[in-house]
């Protein structure tokens, strides 16, 4: 019971990874396809996020006389990693949608297999 | 004084001038920013080359900060060898890219067009030089999203959806990757790759670590395009303008081989990826059903830049092949080939561009007669054919060679013979086409077409020759790969 | 959304006090929780607003796309070119150290500027995702 409770930060980035994952697959509609990827991509914040906390931690910003002695502080860096990740993620799904708009206004669908119809015809 | 600052310029150039690119607004600026940034690369990395291999390894600390905790790059003979190819590259595709674009890019996108070829360029040469894991991702992210809007650029609308397909698969593969690099941060509490190197082996043996492995190997191998994830690459280059097929395809697969090289035998080691169970042999049977099913898919296809591309998918096996004996020779014909396949398939796609320019098409059909019309072109596609293929005096041969002498090393007979056997594969596609280009008679239905012009044939024949010369003086190119497999291994320096 | 004075009375009071909380989040950003990125979006955000509301024609005046896209490549040109100016006074690339008289002073300006580069090229980059695509269906 321990090995589920203890971990559950790491259960949760499976669940919400597999999820996101499922959907890039299984959805046929190219905007949901995206909002998969952007789940998926969501959960490997989470992960870093939760690595980057320090049992009994404070936020890492150094202000006098605050916080017990000796101080101790979460480790800030997976976050500044992470807002990286995010910055890419957002580039990522702008670049994804607009792809999508395009192929929309080129074909007329969003729906993967009504596009891969059209383009088995010469 | 600025010869210290070199790893920092090699990607600072590139990147600050696509910005400017923006800022110009006019193509034909955009475009001779592009290229005196390009063969500004080249000899930065020319002389980066050239200092690993007087006075080893190079390391600079961006910012000052010293290197576990600051960014350091970090340039030995591996990555400065990769960063030849691609500085090298981008150099001979940037005057090419001029009419090419013209050509094939509405003029309102031109100077947008270049400003994403740089960043790309930024992006692949960032991966390469960093000695940062979670840099690695970042600079690998960049060359992918401009990467994306390159291809997405195609005249086809197909190439849209090539492009989304490899916006979604190259987006999974990048998130594998920094799952891996996080978990690996996770076990190790650094990022800095010689640190990491330093600390994995206390923890190798944990399910972290192997979990880690896995992922990133995955992860590399969606952005390499290793057999069974190689299903965005035959699009995305089929239907990619002309230049940027060439630049891609030359350069994109071959810095996330060299990623995976890499993180494989610095970070994890050799011992380690050894004893991961059945991983060798995996990635020989991948390798191998890779060249087999790839270069049998080419012989089908009519598009000959998608068959091209599917031989790009087979030769991806062949560099994946020497990696998976785990050994020197190996290895270097593995690195070797990654020269190798950069050169021939330049020269072959940027015929193929060429031929694009001209006939406005390269189905198969529509090249019948071009032997007689465009001799040069077509002459440039023969000899980069024959490349292909691995016949004495060009570049193919001196890969097949070392991946055939590390095979009878191993005493691996049957690998030799199909090595051998698959080559016969790349004969039927390249004399599909020479013969269908020196002895059909040209179409009559469509207008009489001439040679490319010279801005188009001087850089292909350039990588043609590049192609023989190299093949015939390999002191250049087995020597630093030969160097490059032994540090690797860990063997020197 | 003309109509609707209830939203237009409160984004018109609202919309400042996002631009300046933006400004403070992108300046107090080398002291507390902030910095370019944060502040960028925010920036973005209120601009957003103020086009939702107050229609893409409106917004288009004040900030027509050639401005914007300008906007996204100085940022970033300020970016490396702090990056270049600390090569030029002997420091390695990046290192704001070099660029006042002491090291720490450096630091403060380098990391401003940077900052500042950050958040003109995100503030520009949100908005001119946000008009392209509203652009695109008219």
């Amino acid at each position: 019971m321990d090995f589920f409770l203890g971990h559950y930060n790491y259960w949760i980035f499976i669940f919400l990874m597999m999820l996101g994952f499922y959907v890039v697959v299984a959805r046929g509609n190219l905007v949901k396809k995206i909002i998969g990827l952007n789940i998926f991509q969501a959960s490997v914040f989470l992960l870093y996020i939760s690595i980057g906390k320090v049992l009994g931690g404070t936020a890492p910003i150094i202000i006098d006389g605050y916080g017990t002695d000796p101080v101790i502080y979460s480790n800030p860096l997976p976050h500044v990693l992470i807002l990286t990740a995010i910055v890419v993620g957002v580039a990522t799904t702008a670049l994804g949608l607009s792809l999508v708009v395009r192929i929309n206004e080129a074909y007329g669908t969003i729906e993967e297999d009504e596009i891969s119809e059209m383009d088995r015809e010469p | 004084m600025i010869a210290a600052h070199y790893p920092a310029l090699q990607i600072a150039l590139p990147l600050i001038a696509a910005p400017l690119c923006v800022l110009l607004r006019r193509g034909t600026w955009a475009w001779l920013v592009t290229v005196a940034v390009s063969w500004t690369a080249l000899y930065v990395s020319v002389q980066l080359l050239l200092q690993v291999l007087a006075s080893g390894p190079i390391s600079y600390e961006l910012g000052g900060w010293a290197a576990p905790w600051g960014i350091e790059y970090r340039v030995d003979s591996v990555n400065a060898f990769v960063l030849l190819i691609v500085s090298g590259i981008s150099a001979i595709s940037a005057p090419y890219a001029y009419k090419s674009v013209i050509h094939e890019i509405p003029e309102h996108q031109h100077y947008l067009f270049y400003s994403a070829y740089l960043l790309c360029l930024t992006g692949l040469l960032g991966i390469v030089i960093t000695g940062d894991a979670f840099n690695v991702f970042v600079f690998l992210e960049i060359s992918s999203l401009s990467s994306y809007v390159l291809i997405s650029l195609g005249k086809d609308r197909k190439a849209v959806t090539a492009a989304y397909q490899y916006l979604v698969m190259g987006t999974i593969g990048a998130t594998f990757f920094l799952i891996g690099v996080g978990l690996i941060y996770a076990m190790t509490g650094t990022l800095n790759m010689a640190d990491i190197a330093n600390r994995i082996d206390q923890v190798q043996n944990t399910r972290t670590v192997l979990a880690a492995f896995a992922f990133i190997t995955v992860g590399l191998g969606l952005k390499l395009a290793l057999f069974p994830l190689h299903l965005w690459l035959p699009n995305a280059y089929a239907y990619a303008p002309s230049v940027v097929t060439v630049f891609l395809a030359a350069t994109a697969t071959k810095v996330a081989i060299y990623t995976m090289l890499r993180f494989v035998f610095t970070l994890f080691g050799t011992d380690f990826a050894l004893d991961v169970t059945l991983l060798a042999e995996f990635l020989m049977a991948l390798a191998l059903v890779g060249v087999f099913a790839a270069s049998i898919t080419a012989i089908f296809q009519n598009n000959i830049k998608r068959m091209l591309a599917y031989s790009s998918v087979a030769q991806v096996g062949y560099m994946m092949l020497g990696v998976s004996f785990f050994s020197v020779t190996g290895l270097t014909g593995g690195i070797v080939h990654l020269f190798n396949h950069a050169m021939m398939k330049g020269a072959l796609f940027m015929a193929l561009g060429a031929i694009f320019f001209r006939v406005g098409s390269v189905h198969i059909d529509r090249i019948r007669g071009l032997g007689k019309q465009m001799p040069f072109t077509m002459f440039a596609f023969v000899i980069g054919g024959l490349s292909l293929i691995g016949i004495p005096l060009t570049v193919g041969f001196i890969s097949k060679w070392y991946l055939i002498l590390a095979a009878l090393e191993r005493g691996w007979w049957p690998i030799a013979g199909l090595v051998l056997l698959s080559s016969l594969l790349a004969i039927v596609y390249v004399w599909r086409v020479v013969e269908v280009a020196y002895f059909r008679d040209p179409p009559t239905n469509h207008p009489k077409v001439t040679e490319a012009p010279l801005s188009l044939l001087v850089p292909t024949w350039i990588l043609v020759l590049a192609n023989i010369y190299f093949g015939v003086d390999t002191t250049l190119t087995v020597g630093v790969a030969d160097t490059a497999a032994k540090v690797l291994l860990g063997l020197g320096q | 959304m003309r109509h609707h004075v209830i939203l237009r009375v409160v984004a018109k009071l609202s919309i400042p006090f996002i631009f300046l909380f933006a400004l403070y989040v992108q300046f107090h950003g080398d002291f507390g929780p902030g910095g370019g990125f944060q502040a960028g979006v925010i920036f973005g955000a209120a601009f957003i607003l103020y086009a939702l509301i107050f229609g893409l024609d409106n917004a288009l005046k004040v900030a027509p796309i050639n401005v914007v896209i300008f906007f996204i490549a100085a940022g970033l040109l300020l970016f490396a070119g702090v990056g270049v100016a600390a090569l030029l006074y002997g420091g390695k690339f990046l290192d704001y150290g070099v660029l006042a008289s002491d090291f720490v002073a450096g630091q403060h300006l380098g990391i401003l500027l940077v900052e500042l580069g950050v958040g003109i090229t995100v503030a520009a980059v949100m908005i001119a995702v946000f008009f392209t695509f509203a652009d695109r269906g008219r």
